[in-house]
């Protein structure tokens, strides 16, 4: 049991959705985030006032899977997030240890695997 | 009208010539809410593309009429084109525009923020993916080569208002003229790289719903000023600009409760719009109840273009045609049905006797889209043969905003680092390769 978080450019977000859709994986959490990956920044300039622009809006989505999914659900970000150029992002595995489904008490394994599929 | 035959020798009224200027200064602001109603309806990372598309038709028409629109406009009475005495404003001066009780100058500020609003309109079909240097040339080109001549036609006694072509506020040079165009960019430019595939919806329909407010104040000077005075007819405009409007709105405001048990304020903004459009050209030439109707009636085939749209291939993406050419077209052709001489001291309609008004009024609702949508077309194809219209899809991604202007409707400012003149000016590069 992992939890796969993809940090992800916004505007592949949609991409990304739709590939882990494809791919069968349900239960996702996104947020808005900023950071830097090292890529190009931004220039931008207010009157006078001229600045670089570190941080980069992101969209940082996190999926609990059970094992047999990590692989799927990271092949599935990659094909959805990759466009080759500098930015496109993360994807972080990190052990879960527990899971539990608040409607049900379910947990682990149960907690993670979509109803209704 | 019915002045005493002594007063061949035109002056200038005073009463006439303050509501003008005042009537002026509303239209110019309608640009600015046409900006915000725009900003509003695109994506949060396009928003100040949009507005600045607007922006940007206050420089670049307001010039162009000044050089050589105005003249080719309202300079004589050639059948297709005006005369070019008037540019560069030789001969536009203190004393009276023929015709009206005005200075020639006021009249000229009038119809030059009418150019630029109609330039604004048509960048809704092309927002949110086309570049921003030949949109500036495109727009310089289309005020002089498709505003200016429409304008002829309709009111600088070209041959649609010689033939008895009857409107009053710009149903053929501004809103048929910037629908059907509109029509023709969206094709020309080809549709945002993500259009049909997810949903790219309003980012702050705050601002729509201002915006849209903002047009309705301005369209009073819009549809007030165009009896160039304080006379009958600019009274009826006046009233009428308050009438159908509200008809409208209320008309779409039951259609959105039938369709969808919602009623919705980007609709609201959009009624409103389609409303003034409507009564555009016929303001000054119908009784109060007639534009009653006219709200009513006329809000139902806008509302479904703009429903039926979306489901097209055509990426007019912010329904310039539905709300101005489609109401505009309706709002000409409703004169020749109701016009009345016992208001307007003009000319009656079909239903008061006169089905040849109906004739006319139609030959403009053929001849105006034909002209804007082909000359648009190939406008538009010439400036993209010498210069892309578009930019790689990547830039649609990241949005116009940081592309083209280098600054964010809406920046966080974290992570802004001040770059000082004396730290010297180094070329951003990438702090790591992929």
């Amino acid at each position: 049991m992992k939890l796969v978080i993809g940090i992800v450019r916004p505007e592949r977000a949609n991409d990304v959705l739709e590939s882990l859709y494809r791919a069968e994986v349900r239960g996702v959490s996104i947020s808005r985030v900023q950071g830097h990956g090292g890529e190009l920044e931004r220039v931008e300039t207010y009157r006078g006032t001229t600045v670089k622009v570190e941080l980069s809006d992101k969209v940082r989505f996190e999926i609990a899977v059970t094992d047999p999914f990590v692989q799927p659900t990271i092949d599935a970000l990659c094909e959805g997030a990759r466009t080759g150029e500098v930015g496109d992002g993360k994807i972080f595995v990190v052990p879960m240890d527990r899971a539990v489904r608040i409607r049900t008490g379910e947990e682990d394994n149960a907690a993670v695997t979509p109803v209704g599929t | 009208m019915g002045a005493p035959m002594l007063a061949q020798v035109a002056q200038v009224d005073t009463g006439d010539t303050a509501w003008m200027l005042a009537a002026t200064a509303l239209v110019l602001m309608m640009t600015i809410a046409l900006g915000l109603f725009y900003a509003g309806l695109v994506r949060a990372k396009n928003a100040l593309n949009t507005f600045m598309m607007s922006v940007s038709a206050i420089a670049i028409a307001g010039v162009m009429w000044a050089l050589i629109g105005y003249s080719l406009a309202f300079d004589g009475t050639g059948d297709l084109v005006g005369g070019l005495n008037y540019a560069g404003l030789h001969d536009v001066t203190f004393a009276p525009r023929d015709g009206t009780t005005i200075p020639h100058l006021v009249f000229f500020a009038f119809q030059a923020t009418f150019c630029i609003i109609t330039v604004a309109l048509i960048s809704g079909a092309v927002v949110e993916r086309m570049r921003f240097g030949p949109w500036m040339v495109f727009a310089a080109l289309w005020s002089v080569l498709v505003y200016s001549v429409l304008a002829h036609w309709g009111f600088g006694g070209g041959w649609l208002q010689e033939g008895g072509t009857l409107d009053f506020a710009g149903g053929i040079a501004v809103e048929m003229a910037s629908g059907f165009s509109a029509l023709a960019a969206a094709i020309v430019v080809g549709a945002r790289k993500d259009y049909g595939r997810i949903g790219l919806l309003p980012h702050n329909s705050v601002l729509v719903l201002l915006g849209g407010g903002l047009l309705w104040f301005g369209w009073f000077g819009f549809n007030g000023g165009s009896g160039f005075g304080t006379g009958d007819a600019s009274v009826l405009a006046f009233a009428n600009t308050l009438l159908c409007p509200a008809a409208t709105l209320f008309t779409w405001m039951m259609l959105d409760l039938i369709r969808d048990r919602k009623v919705t304020a980007v609709g609201a903004a959009t009624a409103i719009i389609a409303g003034c459009v409507l009564i555009t050209p016929a303001g000054g030439f119908i009784s109060p109840a007639w534009s009653l109707v006219l709200g009513v009636l006329g809000a139902i085939p806008v509302y479904f273009v703009i429903v039926y749209r979306p489901r097209t291939r055509v990426d007019e993406t912010l329904d310039v045609l539905a709300a101005h050419g489609t109401a505009g077209l309706l709002g000409i052709l409703f004169i020749g049905f109701v016009a009345q001489q016992s208001w307007n001291g003009v000319s009656d309609g079909w239903f008061y006797g006169n089905i040849s008004q109906l004739g006319d009024q139609a030959l403009a609702a053929l001849a105006t889209p034909l002209y804007a949508f082909g000359m648009t077309f190939v406008l538009l194809k010439l400036v993209g043969a010498v210069m892309p219209l578009r930019g790689p899809d990547h830039d649609e991604s990241l949005g116009m905003d940081s592309i083209y202007h280098g600054e964010e409707a809406y920046p966080s400012g974290e992570g802004a680092i001040l770059v000082t003149p004396e730290a010297g000016e180094e070329a951003p590069v990438p702090v790591a390769q992929p």
